[in-house]
């Protein structure tokens, strides 16, 4: 079973639509127990950081901590930039430290938010793609992108006249800046993907 | 690189997809579900669901809307007819839709957009203008309110400026002038805004052939085009959009 985070932010049951539509086995929870006994966790997120964060509260410990042991979490929008150390969204937050990076605005030059279709490069041996070759337009919505700075992340990057971080994967931990919930048949394999990661993961135990 | 979108709107009264002409005379244009379902499968970017009867009862008949949208449309939609505070668009939200627009609740309170951008994060906040070219000022278009229905003397170009100081991640733009007649979109009108603002503007009214999409794309400068009239009534698919655009060098999700 997955967990999706329930943390009070916008579209946390359209991740859970998709892996209902695809059979995976899915609940939306924020009880501990859930979250400890889980196979993976998606933690979503349609808001502002900084409301995001309070909103997650005390959730993110635990969060931390069963990531931390090796539990597959995936971080979508801005439940993937939360992964990071620290973001400048509307003054100054910590993010759960997953990962080494910070979130900064997209740099100016350019339509923001970065809103639309864009395509993903994505390279061998992010296991998030497994079966989509090597490029897929996946939707985007977002005016902050994370700036990785962890040697340790492999990188799935975009174009918008500039190289941006559409998706990151270090060891147990996944995050799509794109909403894969979002993008159509691609996407739902994104999400059918990380289901098998945390079913094989459960498996072992 | 970015693609251009192709947005297909349902206008909704009465769980019912509509169309009119300039606002007026309302066609039945099927079930809004299966109408959703089906652009999302011939390759819709997205969807713009809009209330146009914004009562009190067809509120929840919307949020049942868009919870049955989004166990079976797995692309972008946003939503948008007569909603006027925080509360009622998160409610939309969870319910599943990705935005949320806002139209004469914005006008009669700006700061509503600051709220919700706030909270929300702006890329989810969609501000919806109704645009009539001035009678006496025909270099110029008023915003209009309450689904057309009322002139105000605000200026367009200088509504979506603010709107976009204020936390709008996104401009929806209507021509009331243009809509339902399939004589093109108000391309100077697109041009005035989109060459004023830094955040997305989506062209919507006057969608007739496949040009009209090019020439608000280039010549409009838009991000995305909105249509009704030719996709419900079948005239060209979604596809036929995409590939004509896509050969005269636009990049699309193909």
């Amino acid at each position: 079973m997955i967990v999706v985070i329930d943390y009070n932010v916008g579209n946390v049951k359209s991740v859970c639509n998709a892996f209902e539509y695809l059979g995976c086995a899915a609940k939306l929870s924020c009880a501990p127990t859930d979250i400890e006994d889980a196979w993976g966790i998606v933690l979503p997120g349609v808001a502002a950081f900084g409301y995001a964060v309070s909103a997650l509260g005390s959730l993110a410990e635990l969060i931390r901590r069963v990531a931390s042991a090796g539990k597959p979490l995936l971080g979508i929008c801005v439940g993937y930039q939360m992964l990071f150390e620290s973001s400048s969204e509307y003054g100054r937050h910590k993010g759960l430290g997953l990962l080494g990076g910070q979130v900064v605005p997209i740099p100016p030059g350019r339509v923001i938010p970065h809103m639309g279709w864009n395509l993903v490069e994505l390279p061998e041996g992010m296991r998030l793609f497994t079966g989509l070759g090597r490029q897929k337009h996946f939707y985007f919505a977002h005016s902050f992108c994370a700036e990785v700075t962890d040697a340790e992340a492999k990188i799935a990057y975009t174009d918008y006249r500039f190289e941006m971080t559409a998706s990151v994967q270090k060891e147990n931990i996944y995050g799509t800046q794109f909403h894969p919930e979002k993008s159509g048949k691609a996407g739902l394999k994104v999400l059918q993907n990380f289901h098998d990661i945390c079913e094989r993961g459960a498996q072992k135990c | 690189m970015l693609t251009r979108r192709i947005i297909p709107c349902l206008d909704v009264k009465d769980n019912r997809v509509v169309k009119g002409v300039n606002f007026l005379n309302l066609r039945d244009a099927g079930d809004p579900v299966e109408l959703g379902a089906r652009y999302s499968d011939e390759g819709a970017d997205e969807l713009v669901f809009l209330d146009i009867t914004a009562t009190i009862h067809s509120r929840k008949t919307i949020v049942d809307l868009v919870r049955d949208v989004a166990e079976n449309v797995f692309i972008p939609f946003t939503v948008g007819g007569g909603i006027q505070t925080v509360g009622q668009m998160d409610e939309l939200l969870r319910s599943g839709a990705e935005k949320v627009s806002v139209n004469t609740a914005a006008v009669a309170n700006p700061n509503l957009l600051a709220e919700a951008a706030q909270r929300f994060g702006n890329q989810c906040v969609v501000l919806a203008i109704d645009a009539r070219r001035s009678k006496d000022r025909p270099d110029r278009w008023q915003v209009c309110v309450k689904a057309g229905s009322e002139p105000t003397d605000i200026d367009v170009v200088e509504w979506a400026v603010k709107g976009e100081q204020l936390g709008a991640g996104e401009i929806l733009l209507t021509s009331m002038d243009a809509d339902g007649t399939k004589a093109g979109y108000d391309n100077e009108l697109n041009k005035a805004v989109t060459e004023a603002v830094n955040i997305p503007v989506i062209a919507s009214g006057g969608a007739g052939s496949l040009d009209h999409l090019y020439d608000a794309l280039i010549d409009g400068g838009a991000d995305a085009v909105l249509m009704a009239s030719i996709t419900h009534f079948e005239n060209y698919t979604i596809t036929q959009m995409k590939e004509y655009l896509r050969d005269r060098g636009i990049p699309m999700n193909l």
